[in-house]
């Protein structure tokens, strides 16, 4: 379990004061100028020797993705855009960082800026954190003030930092759609290639990062490559912000050690599973888009990248979704299902058509008035969606589906028996399923 | 994906205008973005309609596709496919926004739904009678871990029960809103668990112990590390994590440096559980440039080091934090592939004779930092045009002292220079079609 001296966001509940002072005496804006007069490939080096992977869902690591930058300057200026755009149902770190330790994302900024040859950066926060957005730029405020960022700064490098923000788009978190609304435009991914290293922001080589892995990086040069590599296990390094909702005694979000057991976790940080562990029925790990994993291979699961491939799910951000024996786990399902209905941009047939597909099915099953062989017809669905749509949208509407029929078939099959059952035995349909 | 349609032209209002604050904003935001690039302010400039009339109208989509040049149609897509943007009238005093999305649903986002239909209307996305209040179901607004919540306008309420939302939406209509604390409605610090947290308990501060890393790894570049003796190694314990060149005394003369640590490490073992003023003393005597601040912060963390030590009992633990911050500041700088040419060649002599008169700034060609062009004067070159006119054995030569390999060439250093030379900045702006930075 992690020590609370190898913590990087040491005001992540807002108990200590949050602007640039506060931060200076938490070890912020510490050194920052010596990392950067080490040039970019120091710290592009540095952080690939770190093993940080991105923290934003897919796991890429982020010093990899800093090398695909140019490295000749052919005259387009570089960028960095910061991903804040977190609208993943269980995933609310972010909103931790840009609220209580803005100033490490700055920071932040400044440093992946120097090692990319950027002199802007663009952070794009979601439209419905308004407060804190205010709380973003007011630190952003006071970073030119202190002459930490802007024109000719204490650190030799220019950066400028403009927060923008989006209108409530959750396909806005996919890179190129958060490109394109950024330019002002529908937020529709685009094909790739070209890649936004070669063609991003307005046509310019850009990089998309999201808020945590931009924000660890300070400390991760402070402290050594070294320190970060050594927590966790190979290949799943470092330290991550977790977020826990649904059916524990005491929600929460935190920071912890990759690599660690998932009931560690819980029993830590969150009290346990509400109404003790038997009780636990089926986790989502790492936000909506994974699939789920019923209770019991989470008693044994590792939290990090590897240790959820194992059970056939994903690490993604971080954010589990605990669900209790009292959850209807259909409905659940149902509901992501709806929210992916509701986020599909529109732009590619198969998810378009495909999600509200998914959704209508899915509410014929939670009350069961449905054919066994749906079940079956549902999952080749989900098969046709996922792979082929231009950004992973279509795949994200298709994980939990397919993690539900594959654990949970027998929950459902259980269903359409007990509305069949009802139905016949009645000598009607009833209007609502029987419980 | 939803589809969304303008308002019925009978509730349009026929025109919009912001207010002088919002107009001043307005103007501020357009020139945030690179030039020609206004079209990117079209979210924020609905955002801010929106809060100034409550929901974003045919004129304001209109308007501000006149303030960004952009066709009608561009800016109604946009209006269109965000769905936080409100094309009708919404409640005048609260628009409750449920969180419906399965972690607010696992813990009781349908109970709020339930209250806002009776309460507010039965159906989302209506007025009630007065026309104060409306609501509507949104997917996540991000506060999972403190669910259920609703959004009104800018502020979220979380960790709600079904009496207390009914007791939220009471105060906003009768216009009390302000008097609802935003945030979680329990006894809870933000995303805390509930009942007080379970970690950092202790206020953090620079002095964070450093990492001590579990078997030595190879110390290849570390020589104050390597001279260091194999018993408690030098401490430092009350040192700021600062690796700024003044602090970092290490840097200047590993040699004395361990020999000072050494002898410091001598004496607070003698010392045996150092206290606060020992640790604080030979710090300060060390930095006597450190700024207020900082040595602000050192009197406060003085107090707190002993406390440290002693309850993690071996003095050698805080004392080992000394060596790894050496060896994380010496690490890059002694890497012979990076840094410092010059001296790691016996310091060569300059290969050229630098020219009379102001040395030109180096920097505004692509490709030389702060750093490269001190490298660059210490080799004698101050001018552009002594960079233009480097022949290819010279070119080798500087690349060979500065270690980049390529670098001349790949950024084509010299051209760049000629340009500089010959008109300065205005030339480069003409010939490259940007400003040198």
């Amino acid at each position: 379990m992690l020590a609370d001296k190898d913590r990087i966001f040491t005001n992540l509940y807002g108990q200590g004061d949050w602007r640039l002072e506060g931060a200076r005496k938490r070890g912020g804006w510490n050194g920052t100028k010596e990392f950067l007069d080490q040039g970019r490939d120091w710290i592009t080096n540095e952080v690939k020797a770190s093993g940080l992977r991105g923290r934003g869902g897919a796991g890429f690591p982020t010093g990899l993705k800093w090398s695909f930058m140019p490295k000749v300057n052919d005259g387009r200026p570089h960028y960095l855009l910061v991903n804040a755009d977190e609208s993943e149902p269980g995933t609310c770190k972010d909103r931790e960082i840009l609220r209580h330790d803005p100033h490490h994302l700055i920071e932040g900024c400044l440093i992946a800026c120097r090692a990319m040859d950027a002199h802007l950066a663009f952070i794009y926060v979601r439209g419905e954190f308004v407060r804190e957005r205010e709380r973003l730029e007011q630190a952003v405020e006071e970073a030119y003030e202190a002459k930490l960022i802007g024109k000719d700064n204490i650190h030799g490098w220019d950066l400028d930092i403009i927060v923008h923000h989006g209108a409530g788009a959750y396909i806005c978190g996919e890179e190129t759609a958060l490109m394109e609304s950024l330019e002002g435009k529908k937020g529709q991914p685009r094909l790739k290639p070209p890649f936004p290293a070669g063609m991003g922001v307005y046509g310019n080589p850009t990089t998309v990062n999201n808020v945590e892995s931009i924000a660890v990086v300070p400390e991760i040069l402070r402290r050594s490559a070294g320190w970060f590599s050594s927590i966790g296990r190979p290949n799943n390094v470092g330290t991550k912000l977790f977020m826990v909702s649904g059916h524990v005694n005491k929600p929460a979000t935190f920071e912890e050690a990759l690599g660690e057991s998932f009931k560690d976790i819980i029993e830590k940080h969150c009290g346990g599973i509400r109404g003790g562990w038997d009780n636990l029925l089926a986790v989502i790990p790492g936000g909506a888009s994974c699939p789920v994993v019923r209770g019991e291979d989470m008693m044994t699961a590792i939290m990090d990248f590897d240790g959820l491939r194992e059970k056939k799910s994903s690490f993604g951000t971080g954010g589990m979704i605990v669900m209790d024996k009292s959850t209807d786990i259909i409905k659940a399902i149902w509901r992501i299902s709806a929210f992916f209905k509701h986020e599909s941009c529109g732009q590619c047939t198969p998810c378009r058509e495909g999600t509200g597909w998914m959704m209508r099915v899915m509410e014929r099953m939670v009350e069961g008035r449905a054919q066994k062989r749906e079940i079956d017809m549902l999952f080749e669905v989900t098969k046709q969606i996922e792979g082929h749509t231009i950004c992973a949208l279509g795949d994200a509407a298709a994980w939990p589906v397919q993690g539900l029929i594959r654990n949970f078939r027998d929950v459902i099959e259980a269903r359409i028996e007990q509305y069949t059952y009802s139905s016949t035995s009645d000598g009607a349909v009833p209007s609502i399923a029987a419980e | 994906m939803v589809a969304r349609r303008l308002a019925d032209e009978s509730v349009q209002p026929p025109n919009f205008a912001f207010n002088a604050e919002n107009a001043k904003w307005a103007d501020w935001k357009i020139g945030l973005y690179p030039a020609g690039r206004q079209q990117s302010a079209v979210i924020p400039l609905l955002m801010r309609a929106q809060e100034q009339d409550g929901w974003v109208t045919r004129a304001t989509i209109e308007k501000v596709a006149d303030m960004l040049g952009m066709a009608y149609i561009r800016v109604l897509e946009v209006a269109t496919f965000y769905t936080q943007f409100q094309l009708q009238p919404v409640g005048t005093r609260a628009h409750v926004q449920v969180c419906g999305t399965t972690p607010c649903m696992l813990r009781g986002a349908e109970g709020l739904m339930d209250v806002c239909k009776s309460k507010i209307h039965h159906e989302p996305g209506h007025l009630n009678a007065d026309g104060t209040l409306s609501w509507e179901e949104v997917e996540c607004a991000g506060a999972c871990v403190n669910a259920p919540m609703v959004t009104i306008f800018k502020d979220t309420y979380e960790d709600l029960s079904e009496e207390r939302l009914a007791e939220i939406i009471d105060a906003f209509a009768a216009g009390n809103g302000a008097s609802i604390k935003p945030g979680t409605q329990t006894e809870r610090l933000n995303a805390a668990p509930e009942g007080g947290r379970v970690v950092l308990l202790e206020e953090a501060t620079t002095f964070r112990e450093k990492f001590v890393p579990p078997p030595p790894p190879p110390e290849a570049a570390a020589p104050a590390a390597a001279a260091a003796p194999a018993s408690p190694p030098p401490t430092t314990a009350a040192k700021p994590k600062d690796v700024s060149e003044e602090s970092a005394p290490a840097l200047k003369g590993p040699s004395r440096e361990g020999k000072v640590s050494e002898a410091k490490a001598e004496g607070e073992r003698k010392a045996a559980g150092a206290s606060a003023h020992a640790d604080g003393e030979p710090n300060k005597a060390m930095r006597p440039d450190a700024t207020g601040s900082e040595s602000e912060a050192a009197k406060v963390d003085g107090g707190k080091a002993p406390g440290k030590s002693t309850a993690s009992a071996p003095a050698d633990g805080a004392a080992a934090t000394g060596t790894t911050k050496t060896r994380t500041i010496i690490a890059p700088k002694a890497n012979p592939k990076e840094v410092n040419p010059v001296a790691e060649k016996g310091g060569d002599a300059p290969l050229f004779v630098a020219p009379e008169g102001a040395a030109d700034d180096l920097k505004l060609i692509a490709g030389v930092g702060p750093v490269l062009e001190r490298r660059l004067n210490a080799l004698g070159i101050t001018k552009w045009g002594q960079v233009a006119a480097l022949t290819p054995e010279q070119i080798d030569q500087v690349e060979g002292s500065l270690n980049f390999k390529g670098r001349v060439e790949r950024d084509d250093w010299l051209k760049q220079a000629e340009v500089l030379a010959r008109g300065g900045e205005e030339e480069y702006v003409r010939v490259f079609g940007k400003k040198p930075r």
